[in-house]
């Protein structure tokens, strides 16, 4: 080394092209597009592209069940002739499959997030032009970019079939944007909800069991009471009760304003003025998770 | 871009009474600070300030008083365009096991803001100039400290910065791994013309490396001069010859003729050639200048000796850290032990 060493100092800049290190001169994009390509890294991320073999396996194998339920109905409704519309309402979808959604946030939430906490990647990226908003923003845009697609695909392979069974193209393009806006809402809400708790859980087992936890077990602990509820004659209450649960809270908003059925006991849902409460609850949450992740790493920052 | 000429007489790295107290702790007091170009060490015991002082340089945690800029940009207001131009590379392990040393370091490169291709040929070129060839397409689980060592290095240095702050290099490396991270450092600033602020809780590793050291203690400057003014005060020749028929012990007929001379010779029967190989035939003579190299060569010639070696002997940081500290401590206790010893070691 110190023989190296030596003849380097002597002569400065003449051996840098001689060693081959050459500077760069390019373009340095900056901020928005570190926050773009962190968005983008943690999208393909959630279904495993540019990972193992290994990671690729469950968000492709849950991704696929979601479209192949829909190629079913599809199939369904066009083998059956007397069918005028689509067996499910594209708004009963994603309630029908919450089981498959909520295994996709649980596991990919906290590889998009717990991964940096836990192997003290963050300060890597703060010591970069980026500061936390932009990484908050970008994991939490491209969680709620993946649910999308995982929850938004089969909805358009339903559509699409709807229309090739020639069914009203007006009823429905207007089931399909109504579907499709519910699940834009689940998206942001499970993602705000599965981001919060992955990375204040950075060790592996526990942030997917915990998300699994905040997901189906209040669903459980809620329909449970719902149903305590409507055989008690106290159908007054299942509709304050489905607050408490994230499946419920989008059930509810898009019962009240999205011409869904609901999956309540007894099938009423809220109304319009109980629906405002529900959106608002929804809202709150997603701020609030953005707001608690902001905290979050603002603790880790280096 | 800017190799090492270009940023010539300017400063780095200026901090004026920069202080930053926590509730209970004050991690740095008042530090006025002036780093130039080239490869400084930042020296103290842990706790010493040192990594406050490199979140407050990255613009990412406010002094609470004081000022301080990096390259010429105020980290209280410019902390993003400080970071677009200064790597950073932390104490800590801080790489994810289940991917590649080029995923990584091309997914840093893009958080540096550089294009796609731009961040692959980048992320190619720095892992070979780091050290890694084939291994860079394993998953980085599988590496040993010195290679995951290499990939935080690599991926602090991906966007060509114009300095770079490496917190603790060597933690955890055995003694070659150390002076291969040690050489590596020291290439970044003569081959790569970049900037270097290395801290360390080890002296004595600093010494071959860095042009300027600042020691600092309880967030405080100890001292702050550059490694020549450390270590070349004096100089001390180690000088070792072969015995011959005439002259059966060759190192004492070379002591008796220096000495005749009046060279002064530092201690005696080798003692303090410790550390050096073959201690008992080495002599440590006092360089006063050109005439004593001379004298030497003429006096081993006379005699009729092999002339084995004769080198430099550099002063040792950790002396002179010492040194500076036990003047300290003169000062204000006075005591007579310590100053002795101090005192003692001053001579060579």
């Amino acid at each position: 080394m110190s023989t190296e060493t030596g003849t380097a100092t002597g002569s400065d800049t003449s051996r840098i092209h001689n060693i081959g290190y050459r500077s760069y001169d390019g373009v340095r994009l900056g901020r928005a597009y570190a926050r773009r390509s962190l968005y983008s890294q943690s999208l393909r991320g959630s279904f495993g592209l540019g990972r193992s073999a290994k990671s690729k396996v469950l968000p492709m194998l849950l991704c696929g069940v979601m479209c192949m339920v829909a190629l079913i109905l599809v199939a369904v409704a066009m083998a059956t002739p007397t069918l005028t519309k689509l067996p499910i309402k594209y708004t009963d979808f994603a309630i029908y499959l919450q089981a498959v959604i909520g295994l996709f946030v649980a596991s990919q939430a906290p590889q998009s997030v717990s991964r940096d906490l836990r192997f003290k990647s963050v300060p890597l990226y703060f010591s970069r032009p980026i500061e936390r908003i932009d990484y908050v923003l970008a994991k939490f845009a491209a969680m709620a970019s993946a649910l999308l697609i995982l929850t938004g695909l089969p909805l358009v392979i339903l559509y699409v079939g709807a229309l090739l069974a020639k069914f009203d193209f007006g009823d429905q393009t207007k089931g399909f944007g109504q579907g499709m806006v519910s699940v834009a809402l689940l998206s942001v809400l499970f993602a705000g909800l599965g981001l919060v708790v992955a990375a204040l859980t950075p060790r592996r087992g526990f942030g997917v069991a915990a998300v699994i936890a905040v997901l189906t077990i209040t669903y459980g602990a809620v329909s449970t009471v719902q149903a305590i509820a409507w055989e008690t004659d106290s159908a007054g209450a299942i509709t304050w009760l489905g607050l408490f649960s994230p499946i419920t809270l989008i059930d509810g908003v898009q019962t009240a304003f999205l011409g869904a059925s609901s999956a309540f006991p007894g099938g009423e849902g809220p109304g319009a003025a109980a629906g405002v409460a529900y959106l608002i609850v929804v809202l709150a949450l997603v701020a609030g998770s953005y707001a608690v992740l902001m905290r979050r790493y603002r603790r880790v920052g280096l | 871009m800017a190799p090492a000429t270009s940023v010539v007489d300017v400063t780095v790295i200026a901090t004026e009474s920069l202080s930053k107290r926590f509730p209970r702790v004050t991690a740095l007091d008042r530090l006025s600070l002036d780093i130039g170009p080239g490869v400084t060490g930042l020296v103290g015991s842990n706790g010493a300030g040192k990594s406050t002082l490199i979140k407050i340089l990255l613009g990412l945690s406010p002094a609470t008083e004081g000022r301080a800029a990096v390259l010429g940009l105020d980290v209280a207001t410019e902390g993003a365009a400080i970071r677009e131009r200064v790597g950073y590379m932390p104490e800590h392990d801080c790489l994810p096991p289940d991917v590649s040393a080029t995923e990584f370091v091309v997914h840093m490169a893009r958080m540096s803001g550089l294009p796609p291709t731009a961040a692959r040929e980048r992320t190619a070129d720095t892992l070979r100039h780091v050290g890694l060839y084939e291994e860079r397409y394993r998953p980085i689980g599988g590496y040993s400290t010195g290679m995951k060592q290499r990939v935080k290095l690599a991926q602090a240095l991906v966007h060509d910065p114009q300095l770079v702050l490496l917190d603790e290099p060597t933690n955890g490396l055995d003694p070659v791994g150390r002076d291969e991270m040690l050489g590596l450092i020291r290439r970044v600033h003569t081959d790569f013309g970049i900037s270097v602020l290395v801290t360390s809780h080890l002296l004595g590793e600093l010494e071959r490396t860095c042009d300027h050291v600042v020691v600092i203690d309880g967030g405080t400057l100890l001292r702050s001069s550059s490694t020549r003014d450390f270590t070349q005060t004096t100089t001390t020749l180690a000088v070792e010859v072969t015995d011959s028929d005439t002259h059966p012990d060759g190192t004492d007929a070379l002591r008796r003729i220096l000495t005749g001379a009046g060279i002064k010779l530092v201690g005696h029967d080798g003692v303090d050639a410790e550390g050096l190989p073959g201690a008992g035939h080495i002599l440590l003579v006092e360089a006063t200048g050109e005439e004593t190299y001379d004298l030497v060569r003429d006096s081993v010639a006379e005699l009729g000796l092999g002339l084995v070696r004769m080198e430099q002997r550099r002063h040792h940081i950790a002396e002179v850290f010492r040194t500076a500290r036990t003047a300290e401590a003169a000062m204000t206790v006075a005591a007579g032990a310590g100053q002795q010893k101090g005192s003692g070691r001053d001579e060579h």
